[in-house]
């Protein structure tokens, strides 16, 4: 079920430079919301910029009726949202398309994220924990500052991995290196879920592969509708022979890990 | 629910336009490729109140589509290089338009070709098909390398694919033109003498974005269609010019967000709009246009859509 509903703004606070979290009054959504699932937000009033914007959930409060959205300041369209306040409405498509698959078992798990990847992955991280699934995660980003959720993660019963590009925080390097030093030691994962820049999950997906364990990766593509009607976000997907475009918005945004072609 | 709205709708014959033989309830539709095949947009408007549904390009053979990206904000617009994405005419008629038919909703299949011949076969397979209304000829996608804009933007071709899928129909034949030509009069001219019942002004202008960072073009198809705000004047001009040369009736499309945007439309010759790209930021776009010309004939004392269509070439 998805909605198309102007929520309002109940909270909106920068937790870093050019980083929000945004919370909205939508009690439909927040009841039907999955993590790996997203929302279409119109982010200004105006004809210009004209698209909404596909902004991942990063937490659902079912309780309030409230969903948190995690975003960074990517553009025209992403600033205007930042502007925002406390009481104003904001129109909401969504919840769309395919999120994580949760784990059928209690077995551990790990969650590899790049970047802005956390966004999903929080939400994901939290209902792992309802079901009391633990998990390893391997939290990359630019510098220190930037390894959002950390302590709330943490604050669930997860394992944390921080890597940071600069060295100021845990591993001095890219989180996919850390998470394949971590794999060649120990493997023993139900499932790997990830989400971050195109070159990380490119990597991850290689891994996942290498290894032979089973991943879902949430990928980011340059979207029109958000509903399947334009079939502009498309990700190549199958195996050499019969490759197809599918829709990131509709069949996505998370995908095996192997179904995804990167070319 | 949709009996309801079907009577609903019945007694608003105030609204009823015909595009050729094709009677639609009101003179609101979609634009091809902006509204999937319908369950798309399902969730969140009845489609019985559209006045038609035009359904994404299908072709004879199933279409993988350009590369990626396929799509960048410009603007108050938006370019997409999709190229003709789409099941096959088979998958179509099997999988998608089965979905339709539970609606009160005329069905009108947007085509497109490598060949004449290729729109001939499909006007011909869609003809002998239940639950098509009328067929739009897509002579002017500017995403394809073979077809498309090819027979759009010579007047003689696209007079001869006309005159070969109306040889292969019985249902109404759209012809959907571009504005990517030195003179849109003089193509619609030929269409019409061809045999066209009607015209949809207009398809997307062809465009072009540049990463600076990466110092390359941001299209994976390097060249693209604009749509949205952004093209509204050169639709309507088109429409304008194009109602003072042919008689036949024109779906009116083009950057239209509002009512007064398709207003506009109305006023400078057609019989009927299209919403396209607004439908993606407001899937409620087509409704909100409905309502607010249903109003302005209202509050300006016309007793019928019909009464505006062209006015304003009265008051010159």
């Amino acid at each position: 079920m998805s909605f198309l509903l102007d929520a309002e703004i109940t909270k909106q606070e920068m937790i870093g430079p050019g980083h929000y979290r945004l919370n909205l009054l939508a009690p439909d959504i927040a009841a039907a919301a999955r993590p790996g699932q997203f929302l279409q937000v119109r982010c200004g009033s105006t004809l210009d910029p004209f698209l909404r914007r596909p902004i991942s959930i990063n937490a659902v409060d079912r309780e309030n009726g409230e969903v948190a959205l995690f975003y960074r300041v990517a553009g025209r369209g992403t600033a205007l949202l930042t502007q925002k306040a406390q009481g104003e409405p904001v129109s909401l498509l969504g919840p769309l398309g395919r999120g994580f698959s949760l784990p059928k078992s209690q077995a551990r798990v790990a969650v590899v994220s790049g970047g802005i990847g956390i966004a999903p992955l929080y939400f994901l991280l939290l209902e792992l924990a309802v079901f009391g699934v633990s998990a390893d995660v391997f939290l990359g980003a630019a510098t220190a500052g930037q390894l959002f959720f950390t302590k709330e993660i943490k604050g669930l019963g997860h394992r944390v991995e921080p890597a940071t590009d600069d060295g100021s925080a845990g591993y001095h390097g890219l989180v996919t290196d850390l998470f394949a030093e971590n794999m060649a030691r120990s493997s023993e994962y139900a499932m790997i879920y990830g989400c971050g820049p195109g070159g990380m999950q490119r990597r991850l997906a290689e891994i996942i592969k290498e290894f032979g364990v089973s991943g879902e990766l949430s990928l980011e593509e340059r979207m029109g509708c958000g509903v399947g009607a334009c079939l502009s976000c498309v990700c190549k997907t199958g195996s050499e022979g019969s490759i197809q475009y599918r829709r990131v918005c509709t069949e996505g945004p998370v995908f095996p890990a192997g179904e995804v072609v990167w070319a | 629910m949709s009996g309801v709205n079907a009577s609903k709708d019945a007694g608003r014959s105030h609204l009823t336009v015909n595009i050729g033989s094709l009677r639609m309830k009101n003179p609101v539709t979609v634009a091809s490729g902006t509204f999937g095949f319908g369950p798309e947009y399902a969730p969140y408007l009845d489609l019985n109140r559209l006045g038609a549904i035009v359904v994404k390009g299908i072709t004879l053979l199933p279409r993988a589509g350009n590369t990626t990206p396929r799509l960048v904000e410009t603007p108050a617009g938006v370019l997409n290089s999709i190229g003709l994405q789409n099941p096959g005419v088979e998958r179509f008629i099997t999988e998608a338009l089965p979905f339709l038919a539970d609606y009160d909703l005329p069905v009108i299949v947007n085509i497109a070709g490598d060949t004449a011949q290729d729109y001939a076969r499909l006007a011909e397979k869609l003809s002998r098909t239940a639950g098509v209304a009328a067929l739009e000829v897509n002579i002017s996608c500017p995403n394809i390398k073979k077809g498309g804009l090819q027979f759009g933007s010579d007047p003689a071709s696209a007079a001869e694919v006309t005159r070969l899928v109306k040889e292969s129909t019985h249902l109404p034949v759209i012809i959907k033109l571009s504005p990517n030509v030195t003179s849109i009069v003089a193509v619609a001219e030929k269409v019409a003498a061809a045999g066209a019942d009607a015209l949809s002004l207009i398809n997307t202008l062809l465009g072009m974005a540049i990463d600076i960072r990466a110092r390359r073009p941001v299209l994976g198809n390097i060249l693209g269609g604009l749509s949205g705000p952004a093209v509204k004047p050169v639709a309507l001009r088109a429409v304008w010019q194009v109602r003072q040369a042919v008689p036949l009736p024109i779906i009116g499309m083009g950057g239209i967000t509002s009512a007064a945007d398709a207003i506009e439309f109305l006023l400078a010759g057609a019989t009927a709009v299209a919403v396209g790209s607004a439908n993606f930021v407001n899937p409620l776009a087509t409704m909100e246009v409905l309502a607010g010309i249903e109003s302005y004939l209202n509050e300006n004392g016309f007793n019928n859509i019909r009464e505006i269509s062209g006015l304003a070439h009265n008051n010159i």
